[in-house]
């Protein structure tokens, strides 16, 4: 072995680069890394681009976010405004505020940088749900992927806390009415609310330390989150390697797609200054969160207006839905000398906890109902899986009908409808709006893959109409080629398991709810075209299957 | 002293404070209230304005308030709404109202500036009211960083603190305050048209008005540093944008990028 290594010359780099990276390489091994992750193999879809999208977000919310912490003093110390806006001259505030006004306004570049740091906040987390929608409609999160799931589903709370923590870093009239609402919210946990936002606050709201604390959590605490995660969450999919939609030759053993170097790279590197470019041109021509409008923060003005960012929204929504008394029953109940706030606590906790709950869950849930342990790697068209998608919608506008509760006052002034009927309706929405949302989709899934089913059997209508010899018109339907077939009557389509005994025989009352779930799965279901119906329908030419009873159920 | 100190547990001492205090407000309220009025004097109307403003009077506008201006059913006395509430509700359009509704909406004045002064001098001499306010509390000029902190303690909770307006209860609704006119502004703190309360003198004074006045045209002249300003709604607006034209621009993006199989 050394004899053989010693008879070959020692590679001598030509150039001086190459000299260079030669040390670099034979000390830390960049080549083989290098190989082996530009062969790592990426399929190309746009709807497998939104997790870079958050992650090209992050990196520029950490490089604005850093430009901001060189100007901005957390101190809630009061001092008077002295900087160029006019309206606020003079007026007392915080030197937190004061230091906001001063980026915007008196700091080369400073205004540019907020405005930056805060559309890529709010880009960071729409795209993160976006990718969150793809992953769950595609049946992505299931087996190996559940941990990933996990860990995307804590990125999104920790964005969602990434946010919050740095829109009440201001301290405009905005922040400090959004941290007034969070006061009372933890005020309405009973018995020990009161303590905790004492104990937040540093005292009685709002205090003179909530600023510096929540400006170490935005800057240390939750970056520091997010990165390990980020890092755990890309490890991942290194490990299990990326999904893709089904098509020939794609199963679950394989990855169709790219390498990463150089074409994948060089686009995902060319995609980050796409995001960079569209964040950079929002941010110079369009205002985001003008602090001076709104003033310093005063805990007795309340501006109309007053929402949070757009992921918390639905948990403002959600308390400006709930109604404080049912006819004569108040919700605030007083028990035993203590007030519980339910009409806060519930709308606040109940409505977030439930979709927090079923979001963490659901690949479990659905791995218990189907018993299907095994990995995949071929992703689901939503159609394929039509009661995951009606779940899915129903969450989904559980969550919008939430969402517009919080902008109900500007739905109300923009329509020049009232304020009341937007809630009263909105309320409604809130209970029927997601089980309409589940039919509907469920319903719309089912057709298309009829519609699927039935293009695979009979080919593409032409529009072409012809006369037969006899007098009988037919319109002549063009055949699918292979690919396009593959891709309709190639997926898995799950049926019904009912209840079985375990080893003791005995059909357990667990047992008989996974099988009721798995009925109410899988009972709708439209079975993909069989190799003997696709042979029937072509082997047989076109009136054969038409009168088959096969093609007639597919009628309605 | 001594002589008081021994009557205070009398019986009818408690009535006897009661009285002194009710007098007190009372004519507090009675002194305020004519510094209040003070201002109705200062304008002048000809006798002929006032007989002019009586006949456009019954012609336009007593089906609904009552000849005499005494009220009907359908629409509520005038007598002692002062001069400022006909220029206001005449001059911007929202008298004579359009239809029912809510609350009555701005559209193009119906009467010329000379007939709304005539409607206000005919008003005006039903009974003492408000009076349309000097030139010089609604053309600026104040501290505008007072004014701010006026606007935001008092107005913005339905203006909305970048006065863009905002939705009260049952279709009615605070209109935004861009492109209102100062002296319209005034008098609309003074009368309390429609939903909006009286701010009276004494609430805020006319100096005051005039710092907000002076507030409302200085950010309306600032116009917004940052770039479009979305509508001022704030962060509905902001978060509907990102949605719509930011993730819809990327989309688009992520679409040319991964076009090229399929």
């Amino acid at each position: 072995m050394s004899a053989a290594s010693t008879a070959e010359p020692a590679f001598v780099a030509k150039t001086k680069a190459g000299r260079v990276t030669d040390f670099v390489d034979s000390r830390v091994g960049g080549s083989g890394i290098l190989r082996e992750f530009g062969r790592k193999v990426f399929p190309d879809h746009w709807s497998f681009m939104f997790g870079e999208v958050a992650l090209y977000s992050f990196v520029i919310l950490l490089l604005s976010g850093t430009f901001l912490t060189f100007f901005f003093d957390p101190s809630m110390a009061e001092t008077h405004y002295d900087g160029s806006y006019v309206p606020l001259k003079g007026v007392e505030m915080s030197v937190a505020y004061s230091s906001s006004l001063n980026i915007s306004f008196d700091i080369r570049g400073g205004l540019f940088m907020r405005q930056v740091h805060h559309w890529a906040a709010l880009l960071f987390v729409a795209s993160i749900a976006v990718h969150m929608l793809r992953v769950f409609f595609t049946g992505a999160f299931r087996r190996p992927r559940e941990m990933n799931w996990v860990v995307g589903c804590v990125l999104l709370i920790l964005a969602m806390a990434a946010g919050f923590t740095g829109y009440s870093l201001p301290d405009d009239l905005l922040s400090g009415n959004g941290l007034r609402i969070i006061d009372g919210v933890i005020k309405s946990i009973p018995v020990v609310g009161t303590y905790i936002s004492f104990f937040l606050f540093g005292g009685e709201f709002p205090g003179t330390a909530i600023i510096s604390r929540l400006y170490m959590l935005h800057i240390l605490l939750v970056p520091a989150l997010i990165l390990l995660m980020i890092v755990l969450h890309l490890f991942m999919v290194v490990v299990h390697k990326h999904t893709q939609y089904p098509g020939p030759g794609r199963n679950d053993n394989n990855v169709v797609g790219y390498p990463l170097g150089p074409v994948y790279a060089a686009k995902a590197g060319g995609f980050f200054f796409i995001v960079f470019g569209v964040l950079a041109l929002m941010a110079a021509f369009f205002t985001i969160n003008p602090i001076w409008n709104y003033g310093p923060y005063d805990p007795s003005p309340v501006s109309a207006g007053t929402q949070p960012d757009w992921y918390i929204g639905f948990v403002d929504g959600a308390l400006r839905l709930m109604p404080g008394t049912f006819g004569d029953w108040h919700v605030e109940q007083t028990w035993l000398g203590f007030v519980f706030t339910f009409n806060v606590l519930l709308p606040a906790l109940v409505p977030a906890g439930i979709l927090f709950t079923v979001m963490f869950t659901y690949p479990w849930i659905e791995r218990w109902i189907t018993k299907d342990n095994r990995e995949h790697h071929v992703l689901d068209r939503p159609r394929n899986a039509p009661t995951r998608t009606g779940i899915g919608v129903a969450g989904f506008i559980w969550y919008c009908v939430m969402w517009a509760a919080a902008g109900s006052d500007l739905i109300a002034t923009h329509f020049h409808v009232s304020l009341n009927d937007v809630t009263y309706w909105l309320r409604a929405l809130f209970f029927i709006g997601p089980i309409i949302g589940f039919i509907v989709a469920k319903r719309v899934a089912l057709a298309l893959q009829r519609k699927d089913r039935e293009i695979a059997l009979h080919g593409r209508e032409t529009g072409r109409i012809v006369r037969l010899p006899h007098g009988e018109f037919i319109e002549v339907h063009a055949p699918l080629d292979e690919y396009k077939r593959y891709k309709l009557v190639g997926f898995e389509s799950p049926e019904v398991l009912p209840a079985v005994p375990n080893e003791h025989g005995v059909v357990t009352g667990n047992e008989k709810r996974r099988a009721f779930l798995s009925k109410w799965f899988f009972e709708d279901r439209v079975a993909p075209a069989t190799p003997a119906e696709l042979e029937a329908a072509h082997g047989h030419g076109h009136a054969a299957v038409e009168s088959s009873e096969e093609a007639k159920s597919l009628s309605h | 002293m001594k002589a008081l100190s021994q009557k205070r547990r009398h019986p009818l001492a408690a009535i006897a404070l009661l009285l002194m205090g009710l007098l007190l407000t009372g004519g507090l309220y009675a002194v305020a209230t004519t510094v209040n009025e003070a201002k109705a004097s200062t304008t002048t109307y000809s006798a002929n304005d006032t007989e002019e403003g009586g006949k456009l009077f019954a012609a336009n506008c007593a089906t609904c308030h009552g000849m005499g201006a005494s009220g009907t059913a359908d629409g509520p006395s005038l007598v002692g709404v002062g001069a400022a509430a006909v220029d206001f509700q005449v001059g911007t359009g929202r008298m004579p109202m359009q239809m029912n509704g809510p609350q009555a909406l701005k559209k193009p004045a119906q009467f010329n500036d000379e007939q709304t002064h005539q409607l206000s001098a005919y008003v005006a001499s039903l009974g003492a009211g408000p009076a349309i306010p000097e030139e010089d509390l609604v053309n600026g000029g104040g501290d505008a960083a007072a004014g701010g902190e006026l606007f935001r303690t008092n107005c913005a909770m339905c203006h909305n603190a970048a006065a863009a307006g905002g939705a009260l209860t049952r279709g009615k609704f605070a209109p935004a305050l861009a492109d209102v006119s100062g002296k319209h502004i005034y008098e609309a703190m003074a009368t309390g048209p429609q939903n909006m309360p009286v701010f009276s003198d004494s609430n805020i004074t006319p100096e005051g008005k005039k710092d907000i006045i002076t507030f409302l045209k200085q950010i309306e002249s600032t116009g917004s540093p940052g770039g479009a300003d979305l509508g001022s709604l704030g962060p509905v607006a902001e978060g509907l944008f990102v949605w719509v034209a930011g993730l819809g621009v990327i989309i688009a993006f992520t679409i040319w990028l991964t076009s090229r199989t399929s």
